[in-house]
């Protein structure tokens, strides 16, 4: 196995705020990493900063290989980011939208249909455009819109939201499918049972920097 | 490179296709400008002949500059400017297939005004090449330079009123080349418009040289 990521001292500022403080962390392909904290302590940040969106100001960061501070557009086209929002253009239809995604990022446009009946989406609901769609419905047409490009590390802010239970088993399988399959996934959750049960590490961050660590346990 | 610009124009079109704000909303917007200029200038026939032009310049950069906010908009609502920048397409792909889709809604936009201000204004075309020239040069003018502006005021929470104090500055010879090669095309003026038709492709070749540049770096750095 080899580090997908690797974090050591890591350190950023939005505006003026430190928002990593000091982030020691090494993600190993095919590990299923779950991150844990309080509101504002660094989850979403330490995604952001795998995902090179933001800046790093000190130390040393690398994804797949790549030092984040020189070439952080480089790894991005591994990298699927699943953030608070769903990322969805809403004038489109479900299956265009995941179609767009798939034939952006070098896939096939039939690739489409079979990530949205992987994601339990019913097909009655694939011509109707995303703004009509209820909130657990878009939530799965972003996942979908993960799969069809086939991200070997993905990046999930609270992926769970919205969805239903039988979906987030749904999902659930799907990161353990794509884990097992070698791909790397790294996501934050307030989930309790849920996420520990999926999660083959767990990470606490508090104040930018990472507290507790599963694996060193 | 071609199928990416392709790929990022066809679905900007299609949710404009959807969403009916270039031809629902701008146009009748920039439609009703034409018509205030007209009932406003109504007691002086001569002046609004002679204004013709540099009316139907201001109603296009009017309607320019909201459909320039509302291409990014699509990218901002709803988080997707992450997606935007994480986006595999290449940035060069990104500059392009914006700007090819911001022009052809902006020809859109010159179709609907250009018989509205012959009609109200009662103005002849005297050269229909040198006003379609014109008028497309004026829109790959208005293309490029919105998405190079467009992306610089995209990531801000004042990108609503930011872009249009960036924009217009820019656009402004966009608007006197215009207004000068219509007044020659509609026979006001016996100038130089293919001059003018020549500045404006080249404000827009400029343009296109410094967004094919600078778009990546300007993507990140919001």
């Amino acid at each position: 196995m080899s580090a997908v990521v690797k974090f050591e001292n890591v350190v950023a500022v939005a505006g003026s705020f430190p928002v990593l403080t000091g982030v020691d962390i090494t993600v190993q392909e095919g590990e299923i990493v779950l991150l844990q904290g309080k509101n504002g302590a660094g989850k979403t940040s330490l995604l952001r900063a795998c995902a090179g969106l933001i800046r790093i100001n000190d130390g040393s960061a690398q994804v797949f290989g790549f030092d984040m501070r020189i070439n952080r557009q480089a790894p991005r086209r591994y990298i699927g980011l699943l953030g608070h929002e769903n990322n969805l253009y809403r004038d489109l239809w479900a299956i265009e939208h995941v179609e767009f995604r798939a034939v952006a990022g070098g896939g096939q446009r039939g690739d489409a249909a079979e990530a949205l009946a992987r994601v339990g989406l019913a097909s009655r609901l694939w011509s109707v455009p995303i703004s009509a769609l209820s909130a657990g419905q878009r939530r799965k047409v972003a996942i979908a819109s993960l799969i069809v490009n086939r991200p070997r590390l993905w990046l999930l802010d609270e992926p769970h939201s919205a969805l239903d239970a039988v979906s987030r088993a749904d999902l659930n399988a799907i990161l353990k499918d794509a884990a097992d399959s070698g791909a790397t996934v790294i996501f934050a959750s307030h989930e309790g049972v849920l996420s520990e049960e999926l999660s083959s590490r767990v990470v606490t961050l508090r104040g930018g920097q990472v507290v507790e660590d599963s694996s060193a346990r | 490179m071609l199928a990416e610009v392709l790929l990022l124009a066809r679905k900007d079109l299609r949710i404009e296709r959807r969403a009916k704000v270039a031809l629902g909303q701008v146009a009748p917007l920039t439609l009703l400008i034409v018509v205030v200029f007209a009932f406003a200038l109504d007691a002086n026939a001569p002046l609004l002949e002679i204004g013709a032009g540099g009316l139907y310049w201001v109603a296009v950069l009017y309607g320019g500059t909201l459909l320039t906010q509302r291409a990014f908009e699509l990218e901002t609502e709803g988080g997707n400017f992450d997606d935007f920048r994480m986006s595999p397409i290449k940035v060069h792909s990104l500059f392009l297939g914006k700007s090819l889709s911001l022009f052809i809604q902006i020809c859109a936009l010159e179709l609907v005004l250009t018989p509205a201000v012959l009609l109200l204004y009662d103005v002849q075309v005297t050269d229909w090449l040198l006003l379609i020239a014109a008028g497309v040069a004026g829109a790959v003018a208005f293309s490029v330079c919105g998405v190079l502006w467009g992306v610089m005021a995209a990531g801000l929470r004042v990108r609503s009123t930011l872009l249009p104090l960036l924009l217009i500055p820019v656009l402004a010879p966009v608007l006197l080349a215009g207004s000068r090669a219509f007044e020659t095309a509609l026979g006001i003026r016996a100038d130089a418009g293919w001059s003018w038709t020549s500045l404006m492709f080249v404000i827009a070749a400029v343009h296109t040289v410094v967004g094919l540049a600078a778009f990546g770096f300007l993507l990140e750095e919001n």
